[in-house]
């Protein structure tokens, strides 16, 4: 069988260096990045200490649009955090055997990425301190969530989305913390024996493993597709024009798997170039990863197009009025920059060329990122902006304190991203020795 | 009863499918295989008298224990404070519960489930894996996580030496004793 195995078969011994040498200290260009990631940080909780001292006027909010920068890079941040899981418990239990290359990068880049998200409705909530409220604890005045509020299905989606994914990629780390431990010395080797849990792939230790993984993988497959679903919610249970459409969930998860391909491209091919891990991600994971962002964006595009259709042909005035709003109006650049980024730009990638060279890649990766921005604003933004009751209707605009916080937000992420793959190997060293040949003595006995 | 550990050290997964499938022959029952990943082939030599491992019953339990108690929680909280839902009070009435708005608590319940029983399998694979283990046991070797597979065979100390044969004439790089 030829798909998924390396054609340049490194040996076992190998992928161990590979990985530890990515571990190695870092030089100027990484600190220098870091320096940067960490001054647009600083720049990010300056704004939202601003933004608590002198409230939230400072972040533009005025009726009608309470929900806006803050909420669209919630749900974007949501979104990119797809990917990861869906990767590790979805293609694994289709066995797609290009995934094990890439998928401890996706993962460390859901958990990360839902991390910021998480950052989002605190901020929104402007007194966060007190965001304890959401959840359900008893107290002594008998107050409870209300569980009928999508907002609160929300939060159990978003927080269980969170804890599952942090216990796949913990469970996943183990067995190659245990080869770090045994690769290196002194401090290191401490820190790492006391993470490997003693780990020693023994036959016991792997034979639950392997089920506990399966299962996992199981539990986490209908959670991937319900977390932007219920995000969806938040907004299609709503009778907002432009909100309130059963197309909401499938159009969600799908623009958020599509979202999640392009940022793991955009991680996953610096990390290429600079640890020189083309043995190990190669130009057909690069391929595999290209076709997916292709396939996505196609059905992406066809929601759009039974968007627009459901509004037309639904005879509801206002819906119509709203749509034509959008297209033609103040926000009408951020609906076309969308289109192009999100219809236009992948198409490309139907050539081979496209799909396997880096920067091609790159670039409709950074496009799509855009687009999808673009299309949360364009959900949020104007729908809220042009509702049934024209002395409703208004006009958003960004303030300096919202868009530094947006802004801020990828630092956040990079920051967390960037210290990740310094010290935990950014390479699965177990997954990728499964698709190298094991070693046999007598090729007669092998495979 | 006193045992002794020969450990076998092997550099090929057929030299240690064909020593597992010899040890079997002979009768040994008791032994730990070191390997760097999970391995097929080795897998199926050792499960043919192994029982499926138990870590599914601990998802089961832990997914049920979330559906209950998320239905528990939505159902109870609405009753303690009612909130008018469809022009009616959520209340208990002889036979059930009136006015009830189920359906949005089986997305609670859904959550719950995949929650609980996420981290009930979690703890099944580290109770059941014997985890976490403070001290490496008496027959591990640093080169099981790198590229080196290793066979322990636990047996009275009269039979070591011919485990030790039989280990060395299967294809293993070392043999020693722990």
């Amino acid at each position: 069988m030829s798909d998924g195995r390396t054609t340049t078969s490194p040996t076992f011994a190998d992928v161990n260096r590979d990985v530890l040498r990515t571990l190695e200290p870092p030089g100027n260009l990484y600190f220098a990045w870091m320096c940067f990631v960490a001054l647009l940080l600083a720049g990010f909780f300056a704004a939202w200490a601003g933004q608590v001292w002198w409230g939230m006027g400072m972040a533009g909010k005025r009726v009608p649009q309470m929900w806006a920068m803050y909420i669209t890079t919630f749900v974007f941040w949501i979104g990119i955090g797809h990917a990861g899981t869906l990767i590790s418990a979805i293609l694994y239990l289709f066995r797609a055997r290009w995934r094990t290359s890439i998928y401890r990068g996706a993962e460390a880049m859901t958990i990360f990425a839902v991390m910021t998200a998480g950052l989002f409705p605190l901020i929104h909530a402007g007194r966060m301190w007190f965001a304890y409220f959401l959840l359900p604890y008893p107290n002594q005045r008998f107050l409870w969530p209300n569980f009928r509020s999508p907002l609160v299905w929300d939060v159990f989606a978003i927080s269980t989305y969170l804890s599952i994914s942090t216990v796949f990629f913990i469970v996943g780390l183990v067995p190659d913390i245990a080869a770090l431990r045994d690769a290196s010395t002194g401090w290191r080797r401490r820190i790492f024996a006391m993470l490997a849990l003693g780990w020693e792939g023994s036959d016991t230790q792997w034979r639950h493993y392997r089920r506990a993984y399966g299962l996992l993988a199981a539990l986490a497959t209908p959670l991937v597709l319900s977390v932007h679903s219920v995000v969806s919610w938040d907004f299609a249970m709503a009778l907002v024009p432009g909100w309130h459409s059963t197309l909401f969930a499938p159009f969600f998860v799908d623009g958020a798997i599509f979202s999640g391909f392009a940022m793991v491209l955009i991680l996953i091919l610096p990390m290429r170039h600079f640890f020189h891990l083309h043995a190990y991600i190669q130009e057909k994971h690069l391929d595999a990863m290209g076709k997916l962002i292709l396939v996505t964006g196609l059905i992406l595009t066809y929601f759009y197009i039974c968007e627009i259709f459901t509004s037309l042909y639904s005879g509801e005035h206002i819906e119509k009025a709203s749509l034509f709003w959008k297209v033609t109006a103040t926000y009408a650049w951020a609906l076309w920059t969308m289109y192009f980024c999100n219809c236009i730009a992948p198409l490309v990638l139907f050539w081979r060329r496209a799909r396997t060279s880096p920067v091609v890649l790159y670039v409709v990766s950074i496009l799509v990122l855009i687009g999808m921005w673009f299309e949360r604003f364009n959900i949020i933004v104007p729908s809220l902006g042009h509702d049934f009751y024209p002395y409703t209707w208004g006009i958003y605009y960004p303030s300096p304190t919202d868009t530094m916080i947006v802004i801020g937000s990828f630092s956040f992420f990079f920051l967390l991203f960037l210290g990740f793959i310094r010290v935990m190997p950014s390479l699965s060293i177990v997954e990728v020795k499964e698709t190298i040949p094991p070693p046999v003595r007598e090729r007669a006995h092998g495979h | 009863m006193a045992t002794e550990t020969v450990l076998g050290v092997f550099a090929h997964v057929d030299t240690t499918v064909r020593a597992l499938e010899e040890l079997r022959a002979r009768g040994y029952h008791d032994l730990t295989v070191y390997t760097p990943l999970p391995v097929h082939e080795i897998e199926e030599v050792l499960e043919r008298d192994r029982p499926v491992s138990r870590v599914r019953l601990f998802t089961l339990i832990g997914g049920l224990t979330g559906i209950a108690s998320a239905f528990l929680l939505t159902i109870w909280s609405s009753m303690v404070w009612g909130q008018v839902t469809g022009g009616k009070f959520m209340q208990l009435v002889p036979g059930g519960i009136a006015g009830a708005s189920l359906p949005p608590f089986f997305i609670i319940a859904f959550e719950l489930m995949v929650l609980f029983g996420g981290f009930a399998t979690v703890i099944g694979m580290v109770v059941l894996g014997r985890l976490p283990r403070l001290r490496p046991s008496a027959s591990y070797d640093p080169r099981f996580t790198n590229d080196r597979f290793g066979v322990a065979v636990h047996c009275a100390p009269e039979r070591a030496a011919s485990v030790h044969e039989l280990l060395r004439v299967s294809g293993a790089e070392e043999v020693k004793s722990r």
